[in-house]
């Protein structure tokens, strides 16, 4: 196909889509990968303490050791701590009253207050949780012998929790795997949207199509280097997740690398739809941007999909990203095979005839 | 040339509208093979329109047409192979070099001996010294030689040139008639729409096409002799403040001014005649001259104006 290797001849020369290309998977993977936690640890702490004794010395210890809270500072008093906390230097402040010690043992359950600045509540969800259940383990094992009294009595029921697939709830494990159908999106849309718009604007779109190559051939022509260019960056981001990001990979690549093929080509679907409706280049990325801010945002990628209200749900079923993303994480992640990721095959298939039908038939009315 | 004498192109009413606008009103036309057929007419006179119809780039709302043997409409699939189209715009890659180009058109239309073929055609249109060079960097008469170069490329039987000289210099435009000779020689056909009066002479025959309407066909003497014009020529000093007295006299339709002289010209030559000689004096020179296709052409788009 003399189109396929045009392009590529094209892509070398345009250096900055070519950078485009090559360093948007590379800068997302590591913004994403190194600098987003959605798990945050070391959360400073100041420490307010009026009783300093073997109890409160080893509540702060646990504290510190959950890998949580990070004392920073010790306060004198309650002014101190609250400007502290105004201010934003610490996320916590742990508030252990006078007597603390001494009413402990003598079982009138004294209060530990534990002051959060919960402005950014995922920032501090998960060091709460720890709080909670690690002042109960925590002082277990103090209170010994005649003390053993004060112990709390074991709950009537034991809860086990299983996390599977993540056990440690490794941020990146879910993220990394979610950037691969991010990167796609947003490369093939914008750049399909760019490559078709720009045969037109700068007419040499005229002359492709008055040569005896079939119109919808000049089209797969144009979109075929871009599928390579999509896999290019697809095994570019398994590299990463299995060798810089060390996240198990469990299912079989090969199923990943042919289904992956539906969700590039309802994107490409999009960007052709695009190329036809946009009358110039700038047109076509601002159009390619307002399909890829619902995406990356309500696909469950940035936030959890469940809990969005129901209309937000409903948007994001309609979205590609939105299966390819249970897909690949299903896959790379629980080891899915091809039975498990069928519901959300169909999803993908049926966006990908809407959009490329609403793209062939603009692109044929614009041929007049 | 399996299709013997039957003309390269032979249009019936061909008639395209975008929107409410009739941009080709019923045009009908027929075109010699091996002929060099000028295509004249104001800006947005449906030139391009009518070209881009005959390469199947666009579909007419109504009537039919015949370009090498094969219908407009439903076979343009079998015209395009034979046709070199070249658009007003350069419509090559900027960013690939003049070899890269040729070689994309050359596997476009799938010739055979690729290579070869692209390297004697640079050869011939003296492209060789540019051939790593980037499209975009060459001037705008090395593009056009370029553009040219890769229409001929598959050997059409006939060229469909569009405005192929608008702001190439004089010389790159002799290069280039220079060119379209030679292929006539060897029985290419070519349509080639142009705003310059110097090249519609070049034509074998022309037409003069407006606002959708053909107004004029035929050989520049038949174009000139139909209009029906006189045209006389007047010189002498302070030209411009004649100008404008002559304008007012009964009979003139024209003046156009070349220079130091003037050309004034009427559909009724006794009257244009009287009414100059009324006016003459020994300041001006007056003299009866042959009708230049230019003439011809603003009367027509004087005409067209008014109605």
């Amino acid at each position: 196909m003399a189109i396929v290797i045009k392009e590529f001849v094209q892509m070398r020369r345009d250096r900055i889509t070519f950078a485009m290309m090559i360093g948007i998977p590379f800068m997302q993977m590591i913004l994403f990968g190194f600098a987003i936690n959605s798990d945050p640890k070391h959360l400073p702490t100041a420490v307010l303490s009026a009783d300093n004794s073997t109890f409160s010395r080893s509540i702060i210890q646990a504290m510190e050791n959950s890998g949580y809270f990070r004392v920073v500072k010790v306060v004198q008093s309650e002014a101190e701590a609250a400007l502290l906390i105004d201010e934003g230097d610490v996320q916590f402040v742990l508030n252990i009253p006078e007597q603390f010690s001494r009413k402990l043992l003598r079982g009138e359950r004294p209060a530990l207050l534990l002051t959060a600045d919960a402005t950014d509540p995922a920032a501090t969800s998960n060091a709460l949780s720890a709080f909670r259940s690690l002042t109960e383990s925590v002082l277990a094992r103090d209170l010994e012998g005649p003390l053993s009294h004060l112990r709390r009595p074991p709950a009537p029921l034991q809860s086990i929790i299983h996390t599977r697939f993540n056990p440690e709830g490794i941020t990146q494990y879910n993220i990394v795997p979610g950037l691969m159908g991010v990167v796609l999106t947003m490369t093939l849309v914008i750049i399909t949207a760019l490559a078709m718009t720009r045969e037109r604007e700068r007419g040499t779109m005229e002359n492709l199509l008055s040569t005896p190559v079939h119109p919808i051939e000049v089209m797969i022509g144009k979109i075929i280097p871009y599928i390579i260019v999509g896999y290019i960056q697809m095994c570019f981001i398994v590299l990463a997740a299995r060798y810089l990001f060390h996240v198990p990979l469990a299912g079989n690549l090969l199923l990943l690398l042919v289904v992956s093929l539906l969700f590039i080509a309802a994107n490409l679907g999009v960007g052709l739809t695009f190329s036809t409706l946009a009358r110039n280049q700038l047109q076509a990325v601002q159009m390619a941007f307002f399909f890829f801010l619902p995406s990356i945002l309500l696909s469950g990628f940035m936030f959890p999909f469940r809990g969005m209200p129901p209309w937000a749900q409903r948007v994001g079923e309609v979205l590609p990203l939105t299966h390819y993303l249970r897909i690949v994480r299903g896959i790379l992640l629980k080891g899915n095979g091809i039975h498990e990721i069928t519901p959300n095959m169909w999803p993908m298939a049926i966006f990908l005839v809407v959009a490329l039908s609403i793209g062939f038939k603009r692109y044929r009315r614009t041929l007049d | 040339m399996s299709e013997g004498f039957s003309p390269a192109i032979s249009v019936k009413d061909l008639t395209k509208s975008f929107g409410d606008k009739v941009v080709v009103k019923k045009l009908s036309l027929q075109v010699e093979q091996g002929e060099i057929f000028g295509f004249l007419g104001p800006n947005g006179s449906g030139k391009t329109t009518f070209i881009r119809m005959l390469c199947g780039l666009l579909r007419p709302d109504s009537g039919s047409g015949i370009c090498l043997g094969y219908n407009i409409v439903s076979e343009s699939a079998k015209i395009k192979p034979n046709i070199g189209y070249m658009s007003q715009k350069f419509s090559l890659y900027e960013d690939l070099s003049v070899r890269e180009n040729l070689n994309f058109m050359g596997r476009m239309y799938g010739i055979p001996r690729q290579r070869l073929a692209v390297a004697e055609i640079m050869e011939h249109m003296g492209l060789s010294r540019f051939a790593e060079q980037l499209a975009g960097t060459l001037s705008g008469g090395w593009k056009q030689r370029l553009a040219l170069a890769s229409c001929l490329l598959h050997k059409p039987k006939l060229l469909l040139l569009d405005e192929p000289t608008a702001g190439v210099d004089p010389k790159a435009r002799r290069d280039f008639w220079d060119d379209v000779y030679s292929m006539a020689a060897l029985g290419i056909t070519a349509l080639i729409s142009t705003h310059y009066m110097d090249e519609a002479e070049r034509c074998h025959r022309l037409a003069y096409l407006s606002y959708g309407n053909l107004l004029a066909v035929g050989t520049a003497d038949e174009v000139t002799a139909s209009s029906g014009l006189a045209t006389w020529s007047i010189s002498g000093k302070k030209m411009h403040e004649l100008s404008a007295q002559i304008k007012a006299l009964p009979g003139v339709e024209l003046v156009i001014p070349f220079g130091n002289t003037l050309h004034v010209c009427g559909h009724d030559e006794l009257l244009l005649s009287q009414s100059l000689h009324a006016m003459k004096n020994s300041e001006y020179r007056l003299e009866k001259i042959a009708t230049g296709l230019e003439e011809v052409f603003i009367s027509l788009m004087q005409d067209q104006g008014d109605s």
